[in-house]
């Protein structure tokens, strides 16, 4: 593949030499020892093993704490590329909330013919027990991961909006820590904006969020599944980082019409919760009645405006995949400008005419399923085998509402640290946005995944990526 | 705090000081082993009794060979209080109250169980034994270490400190009371020395060979090592001691919260009771009753404590 396509490498560029935001990261790499760079790479496995920073594999009884691979090499950012790429996610967030806001109570969009009503009508994602609600400031999405790729030196695309619980978060962090730790000449001599303001930042923005029975200083918790759960380190690191607790469902219950947390001194109610349960296991009364991970009655309570809960249940249906085909026409509905960053092309299979393209051109394009996640349940045309083709198309024609394909992108490249030295690999990029009545911050960085295995465009953490640190230079 | 979190640190701790407990106890097994071949059978039981174990052990092995205790001990997954199970159980209970510690404090707990699943990974032969222990002993001080030198000294500390003294006080009870009967007057008259091996035993179980030496001599008696041993206010590890460090942590809350408890209430009782007591009353009243009355009332201090703070619910 590799042999007929050209791939964008963002160190390299065309080949002609270094693109200028590593002019100055390059001259410093000449004069490094590839050796020396293999240690310090080894120290920073260690690091991460010390700290503990692991993630959980689900149907993995023997090594249930691994480690993401962490490369050494950055991936540098134009103080100019990244203020492009924020103005387009400002846009494409506040669309996304005012689209919820939207769904949830008028539903002038589907009323204006701008997408289907049976999107929504249709789709698990929806909440009706959201429907007439007005959270706090009206902000649905507190926090939000935009996946973003390139493919050239000005091509960006969205390929996902993660609205829900977007994770990683702490490897962006943990990220630059390492670097600090194992570089510190590096940042004093090249102008890197900081990440290290988010988890103030997400505090301060959650508790302006708090409902209005709040006190000056308002209760924040972080809702998490518990231990065994994959991204239990993140949720524990963000506690400590906002110095807020970390709380369970057996943590919680209702006490005098506030959801409250049992501690050492009584119940102590909670004004803003981040949680990171899914909406299905949020409140048994509501939802799931098995679920043994939310809170009996969090629902009520929070529909009179005795809680925040972020990100606000049901807003899973503003990162649907199949919704995702039209946030195109859902930027310039509600923002009255044509979307600044612009999306793959979307095939949707529930649609016949797309269905018959897909299935012609199957080993050309990639196909997801449209509740999917974590890069599991996808197929990858050009890198799958006859037989896995002939599987998917009988997937594809027995639920074509099930999936959207796009053409395989020309993801761009950094280099890593191979074995013989670097080698460039496939990455995206995934920027923090914090949303709060008083504006929206998105972090300078953000995730860059990268595909460790040669050739391969999947960056999924649970399918062999690993993670760089994310500079974004000063200007 | 969480009442999660506190009792989360309650176990943390109490797994720690369990872990370095029972490690101490098979450095002194071994002591005696290597010297007293005889009786090193005798010993390596008597210190399984100790641990309270017996009965798990004999589910796993026959005879009470070195090679056979120190495995049960340390390194026996099966065992839920071998040293590498409570290692492990301290580390997923500092994983689960990771925001109430800090960096150094986590760091430290996970590195100490990192070095202990590749030190006790493998059979340890009796030579390598003595770095085994060491490798135990170093780590837990580590922890212990950055407990000190990093945490506030607010609840947080206190429910860690509580937990180590509640295992703490149980373990220095239990110790004695596996060889109440060498220190009776009907064995070994008042005032008449020890037989060697027992007494090297018991204060080297809890660390105290040389502290007992430089404060009551060299000629160790079966009195002043049980009053050295439960009435001692130098020594970290008495039972008077022990106690007095709940008292004063549980007292420590009470403040903190405005907030005074059954359990506080209790606890003073109980001092105030051993207090007034004397080493000749404990021997009027038979040493073996009065440490068994000792780790009942140890227990329902640590189960109010439960109750008080809401560890669970």
């Amino acid at each position: 593949m590799s042999d007929r396509v050209y791939f964008f490498d963002e160190m390299g560029g065309d080949g002609s030499g270094r693109r200028a935001p590593y002019a100055e990261y390059g001259a410093w790499l000449d004069g490094e020892d590839v050796q020396r760079l293999h240690r310090v790479s080894q120290e920073a496995e260690a690091f991460f093993r010390r700290t503990g920073i692991t993630f959980n594999v689900y149907g993995e009884p023997g090594a249930t704490e691994r480690l993401i691979p962490f490369d050494v090499v950055p991936r540098i950012i134009t103080a100019r590329e990244w203020d492009r790429l924020v103005k387009g996610i400002d846009q494409r967030v506040r669309a996304l909330n005012a689209f919820l806001h939207d769904i949830y109570h008028r539903q002038e969009i589907i009323r204006a013919g701008r997408i289907p009503a049976d999107l929504i009508a249709g789709n698990e994602a929806y909440l009706p027990e959201m429907a007439g609600f007005s959270p706090p400031g009206d902000i649905y999405t507190h926090i939000v991961g935009v996946d973003l790729v390139r493919t050239g030196p000005d091509e960006f695309f969205v390929l996902e909006d993660n609205a829900r619980t977007p994770s990683g978060v702490s490897y962006m962090l943990e990220n630059r820590e390492t670097m600090l730790q194992l570089f510190p000449e590096l940042f004093s001599r090249i102008p890197v904006r900081q990440v290290q303001k988010y988890p103030a930042m997400l505090r301060r923005g959650l508790a302006a969020s708090a409902p209005g029975i709040a006190a000056p200083d308002p209760v924040v918790a972080v809702l998490t599944p518990g231990i065994h759960n994959s991204a239990y380190y993140e949720h524990s690191f963000l506690a400590d980082q906002m110095g807020v607790e970390l709380v369970e469902g057996h943590d919680l219950r209702v006490v005098d019409g506030r959801v409250a947390m049992r501690t050492t001194q009584g119940y102590t109610p909670i004004d803003v919760l981040y949680r990171r349960v899914d909406d299905a296991f949020l409140d048994p009364l509501t939802f799931n009645p098995k679920s043994m991970l939310g809170v009996p009655g969090i629902m009520d309570i929070y529909r009179a405006g005795g809680i925040t809960i972020a990100n606000a249940p049901g807003t899973g249906i503003a990162d649907d995949k199949a919704i995702y085909s039209y946030m195109p026409e859902i930027v310039e509905f509600y923002t009255g400008e044509p979307a600044r960053l612009k999306n793959v092309e979307t095939y949707r299979c529930s649609e016949p005419g797309s269905l018959a393209y897909v299935l012609e051109n199957l080993s050309d394009l990639v196909v997801k399923e449209v509740h999917g996640s974590g890069g599991y349940g996808m197929l990858v045309g050009p890198a799958a085998s006859k037989s896995e083709l002939a599987a998917f198309e009988a997937k594809l024609r027995a639920k074509p509402g099930n999936y959207i394909a796009q053409p395989t992108l020309a993801l761009s490249t950094v280099p890593i640290l191979a074995e013989q030295g670097l080698s460039p690999r496939h990455v995206d990029l995934r920027p923090y946005v914090i949303v709060s009545p008083q504006g929206i911050d998105v972090t300078p960085g953000g995730l860059t995944r990268v595909a460790l295995r040669e050739g391969s465009l999947v960056v999924n953490s649970s399918q062999g990526g690993g993670t760089k640190d994310t500079w974004v230079l000063e200007d | 705090m969480l009442g999660k979190t506190a009792g989360g640190l309650y176990w943390m701790f109490r797994y720690l000081e369990r872990a370095e407990n029972t490690a101490r106890l098979v450095d002194a097994g071994f002591r005696i082993a290597l010297t007293h071949s005889s009786v090193a059978a005798d010993e390596w039981k008597s210190i399984v009794s100790t641990t309270g174990e017996n009965a798990s052990f004999r589910q796993r092995h026959e005879r009470y060979t070195s090679e056979n205790v120190v495995d049960f001990l340390l390194r026996d997954i099966s065992h839920p209080y071998s040293v590498m199970s409570m290692i492990e159980a301290a580390r997923m209970n500092a994983r689960l109250v990771r925001t109430a510690l800090t960096r150094e404090v986590w760091e430290a707990t996970n590195e100490c169980c990192m070095a202990l699943r590749t030190t006790l990974g493998e059979q340890i032969a009796d030579r390598d034994l003595p770095r085994a222990l060491q490798t135990i002993r170093q780590q837990s001080a580590l922890v212990r270490g950055a407990l000190h030198g990093t945490m506030l000294r607010n609840d947080i500390f206190n429910f860690a400190r509580i937990g180590t003294y509640i295992e703490r006080a149980e373990s220095t009870a239990r110790i004695l009371d596996v060889k109440y009967y060498v220190l009776l007057p009907s064995i070994s008259h008042v005032g008449s020395s020890l037989d060697n091996v027992q007494w090297e035993t018991i204060l080297r179980s809890v660390s105290a060979a040389t502290a007992y030496r430089q404060v009551h001599g060299s000629q160790p008696r079966a009195r002043t090592i049980a009053d050295f041993l439960i009435f001692s206010r130098q020594l970290p590890r008495s039972l008077i001691f022990s106690r007095a460090r709940i008292a004063a942590n549980l007292a420590h809350l009470a403040k903190d919260y405005g907030m005074d408890t059954a359990s506080n209430d209790f606890s003073r009782t109980v001092n105030t009771r051993l207090d007034a007591l004397h080493i000749d009353d404990v021997f009027d009243h038979g040493l073996h009753e009065f440490l068994q009355d000792f780790i009942q009332e140890n227990n329902t201090l640590g189960a109010r404590i439960e109750q008080d703070y809401r560890f669970n619910g």
